[in-house]
């Protein structure tokens, strides 16, 4: 049991041509996952690692015989919308946007029309989803060995607002013995697919997830979001959340984005501070150091099975 | 990026609402003639990116021609908030019977804009919410199907308002709405918005922000409507010399990313670090355990060797700069390999001896057997994933305050 993906999971990739996505497909494809099809308008015919490309996404899902259950979508900024709306009128349920610098507007078009079509969208900005020693949908954890190294199954739900700190952090869980459920690299702009309250639902309704793991970074509404969940919820699952970006704080950062487009401290409610003391009022462990992750989830895991 | 008062004027002007007879000066006489035009009573205010004008003495009003003149001559001289003003905008004193906001922003967490609007015009509107909030009117609109007016009616009348000022206002938030979605807007305010004693709206002052995402789509409205200029990017502070030469590095080769900023750091300890979170993490961790970063980098998406030691060379180079921690979040794209060679590479260009000059290098991940023996070739102590970043910071930290005793 996972969170998103299961073995029989299907998905293309859309800009598959792109010398990151030809990486990518390659990854996915030697970590064990179900690469179907590729879409790169104009260039139907060709094949990449063996995936067949082809003009539309209409045409990978006839090749395919049944529903596509995800897409990757790694095209240029200007063209993603186009891209999403295809996968998601052409029955896709799941899409992972890797692309960065879309603008905010065409970003909540997309999240709107998939609210409608009952689909869901991960990032964009983002590495997407791997569920350790089963599959991964993006490029998240690299190359199948590296990915080997930093990702093993375990109890642990990890959400993280930046992308190659969702390795970081799983790979130190991996490293202390307790192991990953399900990574999902949300993405870090100012608005996303699926935010932390919006997937805790699903780490709550899988066995195997015992314990979440957020990382989080100054800007936006997003962990008051989950602090309310958790608190109208109810929601007994352990949590641990790490905050980076505290020296964004200072006064003369005011204003300025530092490492994704949705850091920026703009009012009161912005700051790492407060979003701390918002976390921590919801009964979710704030660790203050990068490397005590792993203690505060053993910690929590060990009060969880006493209690 | 954010406008200037004349620019947000000229934007609600174009998306159909009513605005009152503005000029734009840059000198005294301009504002002289802009204030003979309108006749009358006018309000010279000074043109500047910050809040707090009025406080400040850049707001001033006058009866005639040659007192608006010495008004400007004042204002245009004056420095707000450490900013020079961009002009003046000479505007008729106008005969207001109500004061009126009326706004549009992203929510976040709904993902849809929100409008906002309130009869208490005129003072921070966080100011109103949080002490009025029966007098602030809330109304989402959808990111796919058009405005429409009832949803902008329903949100005036919401804080009671109804008879001809309804009709009125309604207009006016169902354009600022539309205009908000059509101009990749983050930020679209109208305060005050004025009823005039004939009863008519105009919006005496307007505050918009427009995505940086977007600009290139919105080239036609600033570059042809608003004439702003490609290189005006309206930074919060002037980009320092490091942080324009890194972005020349990074311009000059389109494999990976690296970006640099210095504003607000002066230490002794060089940052060449990645990726986005990594960079916030490792920055902090330096803070916290008593060091002094004397800039804040990103590195990501498998830079070249050229521009991994382009970057090197210009944290180097900075005054004050003693020694310089290598420091990344486990690596999948960019290879640890690549970034050992700039980095020596960097620190033997510049006569300075690698394993004294780098204080740490931990970027575990793709490559990094090879990244290892590259560094061992130059005594560089190479730290893996078992070296957690907390713990690479604190052995920074510890060198460089060892090196300063």
């Amino acid at each position: 049991v996972s969170v998103l993906l299961t073995r029989n999971t299907t998905f293309i990739v859309q800009g598959i041509t792109g010398r990151e996505a030809v990486n990518l497909t390659k990854e996915c494809l030697d970590y064990g996952s179900a690469v179907v099809g590729g879409v790169t308008p104009g260039r139907k015919g060709r094949e990449v690692h063996g995936v067949p490309v082809f003009d539309t996404v209409e045409q990978a899902v006839e090749h395919h015989g049944a529903p596509v259950d995800g897409s990757v979508v790694t095209v240029p900024p200007a063209f993603t919308k186009d891209a999403v709306f295809e996968a998601i009128e052409n029955g896709v349920k799941l899409i992972v946007i890797v692309t960065e610098r879309i603008p905010r507007g065409d970003v909540a078009q997309m999240v709107e029309l998939a609210g409608m079509r009952e689909a869901r969208i991960i990032g964009p900005n983002c590495l997407g989803v791997i569920v350790p020693g089963v599959c991964k949908m993006g490029g998240i954890g690299g190359p199948a060995k590296d990915a080997a190294k930093a990702y093993a199954p375990g109890p642990v739900g990890v959400m993280s607002r930046s992308g190659g700190m969702t390795t970081e952090i799983s790979s130190s869980l991996t490293a202390a013995g307790l192991g990953v459920s399900t990574a999902i690299s949300i993405g870090g702009d100012a608005i996303i697919g699926s935010t932390y309250a919006e997937l805790m639902p699903l780490f709550e309704a899988d066995e195997q997830t015992e314990a979440i793991v957020i990382y989080t970074e100054p800007g936006g509404r997003m962990e008051a979001q989950l602090a309310e969940w958790v608190s109208q919820t109810d929601s007994q699952m352990p949590i641990v959340a790490f905050m980076a970006g505290k020296f964004m704080d200072d006064e003369e950062m005011k204003g300025m984005s530092f490492g994704h487009a949705g850091t920026i401290v703009e009012g009161a409610e912005d700051t790492a501070a407060q979003k701390i003391a918002r976390l921590q009022s919801a009964g979710i462990t704030v660790v203050e150091r990068i490397d005590e992750i792993q203690d505060a989830v053993k910690e929590k895991l060990g009060a969880a099975v006493g209690g | 990026m954010r406008f200037f008062e004349y620019e947000s004027r000229r934007i609600v002007e174009l998306a159909g609402i009513p605005v009152t007879e503005y000029g734009f000066c840059t000198t005294a006489a301009e504002a002289r003639e802009a204030a003979e035009r309108i006749g009358g009573p006018v309000v010279i205010k000074s043109q500047v990116l910050t809040g707090g004008r009025m406080k400040a003495g850049g707001v001033k009003f006058a009866d005639a021609p040659d007192e608006a003149a010495s008004h400007a001559a004042e204002i245009l001289e004056l420095e707000i908030n450490g900013q020079m003003p961009r002009g003046v905008l000479v505007d008729p004193k106008a005969e207001v019977k109500q004061e009126y906001y009326a706004g549009v922003v992203w929510d976040g967490t709904v993902k849809r804009p929100l409008m906002l609007f309130s009869d208490m015009g005129g003072i921070d509107i966080e100011e109103v919410a949080e002490k009025h909030p029966d007098h602030v009117g809330r109304g989402h609109v959808s990111n796919l199907l058009p405005v429409s007016d009832f949803e902008a009616k329903q949100t005036v009348a919401a804080v009671g308002i109804s008879g001809s000022q309804l009709n009125r206002a309604t207009a006016i938030l169902a354009r600022l709405a539309r205009l908000f979605r059509e101009r990749d807007m983050t930020l679209a305010e109208i305060n005050p918005l004025a009823e005039l004693d004939d009863g008519s709206f105009v919006a005496l002052d307007a505050h918009m922000e427009m995505e940086d995402e977007a600009k290139p789509r919105q080239e036609g409205l600033l570059e042809e409507e608003l004439r702003i200029a490609p290189e005006d990017t309206r930074e919060p502070y002037e980009p320092s010399q490091f942080e324009r030469n890194v972005k020349a590095i990074d311009s000059a080769d389109h494999r990976g990313v690296i970006q640099g900023r210095d504003h607000g750091f002066s230490g002794n300890l060089g940052l060449v670090i990645g990726a986005g979170g990594g960079s916030l993490t490792l920055t902090d961790a330096v803070r916290s355990q008593g060091g002094k970063p004397a800039n804040y980098t990103e590195i990501g998406g498998n830079p070249s060797v050229a521009k991994a030691c382009g970057l090197t060379k210009e944290v180097l180079k900075k005054e004050g700069v003693q020694k310089i921690a290598v420091m990344m979040s486990i690596v999948s794209n960019t290879r640890v390999d690549i970034v050992a060679r700039g980095v020596i590479k960097a620190c033997l260009e510049l006569d300075k001896e690698p394993a004294e000059t780098i204080a740490i290098f931990r970027i575990p991940g793709a490559w990094e057997e090879e990244g290892e023996k590259i560094l061992r070739r130059y005594g560089v102590e190479y730290c893996d994933r078992s070296v957690s970043m907390w713990e690479a910071a604190r052995r920074a930290v510890e060198k460089i305050q060892g090196a300063s005793a």
